[in-house]
């Protein structure tokens, strides 16, 4: 998973994180949140829904056009966090 | 002297320094300039406006540059107020106003916010300016970087508007094509934004850049004599022109150049094909669900619109409406538009126009208020969506005689 900037300081300042054996995206983050517990709160809510704000996305696609949290992840899947940005 | 110190969060309230960072390292919501309005209070007024320059640059003070900065400026805003009786009568509208903002430096009114965010890049020292675009900011930050002297990168959906591509390019600068639709391209520059080596004017620059849409809430309320309309309809794409509409009008309250709080009901327009803030107003919730977008409005195919959240809030608050429109419901609307007022928009303005006749229909406006509508873009860069729709009445050979004979034929078909 690629950590954007913003974050670093919650991943031990690592850009990436690898993560072995997760099947879907909220395995993934549970995952990382056994290691990083500051970074997966920063990303989903007190409800454990993606924040508003947090755009995830597994390869090219954002998954809130997949299946969100439940969308499938497969060994050499870059997952990316980014922010959403302004139109134009 | 800075005139921003510092930014907020929308949401959490902290602060930043004054730089290119565009969102809140907690929450990742938004980051506003913060203005000291007080001050500003005391050395703004409708004299000190009415003595600037005819251009947006006659409200600096509202405006997150720097004062000793010198401008990148090539004559943006302070664009007609069009009173429209003709269109008004057609759609039963009694006091319409239409902004005419194709009348800008590249036609539509990107050149306000990018004459704003070039100004703080070069301020900020950036030598090389980028944006992700549906084309009227490509061609903005193009001609702007190019008056300035700034290396730029475009980057665009490879699908886009051919005019769109060769008013972009004929700058100069970079024009990256890249395969996918706007939310794809924007994806990239995000992550091309990252490393911080470039002033991207709606990524990094974001907080300062969305600032120069205010300029259009203080244009209208100066042209209707320092009166805030009754009623605006805005197009949206990414929700941040009709947000930062409704906060110009509250700035200008606060520092005391309109004597009433702003009373205008504030309307969203979309197009069917990408319409997830109207879709959220109309079932009334406050969460967006990203589209995919398929209309020929491409300026406002924005599925994940950043701003879309604040834009449903502006609209609840004010007591305001949205509604969407087809594609051919546009067309007819740009056609109609063009055959009343003489103004020719783009698909953009075929949305605000054919969602402001769905909003007459439906009684939103009463007899007496004034209702603006929001002309954002010129048509030409979408002739396109026209192909086969318009054109000559008879083709003849020329001589006088056909012209007469087809002259006979149509008055009697009148």
């Amino acid at each position: 998973m690629k950590i954007p900037t913003q974050l670093r300081t919650l991943s031990g300042g690592q850009a990436e994180l690898s993560v072995d054996g997760a099947s879907d995206l909220r395995e993934l983050l549970g995952k990382i949140k056994a290691e990083h517990p500051d970074l997966t709160d920063r990303l989903l809510d007190d409800n454990g829904e993606i924040r508003r704000f947090v755009n995830i996305y597994v390869g090219e696609e954002d998954v809130r056009f997949l299946e969100g949290l439940d969308t499938k992840v497969e060994d050499g899947n870059l997952v990316s966090i980014l922010p959403a940005v302004a139109g134009g | 002297m800075a005139r921003v110190e510092k930014l907020e969060c929308r949401e959490c309230g902290r602060t930043y320094e004054a730089a290119p960072i565009y969102v809140c390292d907690f929450c990742f919501a938004p980051l506003e300039p913060v203005y000291d309005y007080g001050t500003i209070a005391g050395r703004m007024s409708r004299e000190s406006i009415k003595a600037g320059p005819e251009s947006i640059w006659r409200y600096v003070d509202l405006l997150p540059v720097d004062s000793e900065t010198p401008r990148i400026d090539i004559g943006a805003g302070f664009t007609p107020l069009l009173k429209a009786d003709r269109l008004g009568k057609a759609l039963g509208i009694d006091n319409l106003y239409i902004k005419n903002d194709t009348a800008n430096p590249t036609h539509s009114f990107k050149d306000r916010v990018v004459s704003v965010a070039l100004t703080v890049a070069r301020q900020m020292g950036f030598d090389t300016v980028a944006c992700a675009s549906t084309g009227n900011l490509a061609n903005a930050v193009a001609a702007h970087a190019a008056r300035a002297g700034l290396r730029s990168f475009v980057f665009i959906p490879a699908n886009l508007e051919q005019n769109k591509i060769v008013t972009t390019a004929i700058y100069g600068g970079n024009v990256i094509a890249v395969d996918g639709n706007y939310d794809h391209v924007n994806k990239l520059c995000s992550e091309i934004a990252q490393k911080g080596e470039w002033g991207f004017v709606n990524v990094n620059l974001r907080p300062f850049y969305s600032e120069g849409s205010k300029t259009l809430a203080f244009e209208v309320t100066e042209q209707l004599g320092w009166q805030a309309p009754d009623h605006v309809v805005v197009p949206v794409a990414s929700g941040s022109l009709l947000t930062k509409f409704r906060k110009g009008l509250e700035e200008l309250h606060k520092v005391g150049i309109t004597d009433a709080a702003p009373h205008t009901k504030v309307h969203a327009a979309q197009a069917l094909g990408c319409s997830p803030v109207v879709t959220a107003i109309k079932s009334g919730v406050d969460t967006i669900r990203p589209v995919r977008p398929d209309t020929i409005a491409k300026s406002l195919a924005i599925g994940n619109p950043a701003d879309g959240y604040y834009a449903v809030s502006a609209v609840n608050d004010t007591g305001g409406m949205g509604e969407d429109v087809t594609d051919e419901e546009i067309v007819s609307a740009i056609r109609l538009l063009a055959s009343t007022e003489g103004v020719f928009a783009e698909t953009a303005g075929g949305v605000t126009i054919g969602a402001l006749k769905k909003m007459a229909e439906s009684g939103a406006f009463k007899p007496g208020e004034s209702v603006v509508a929001l002309i954002t873009g010129m048509g030409l860069k979408t002739a396109e969506a026209l192909t086969g729709r318009v054109g000559p009445n008879v083709h003849i050979s020329g001589d006088l005689e056909k012209f007469e004979e087809e002259m006979r034929l149509l008055s009697a078909y009148e």
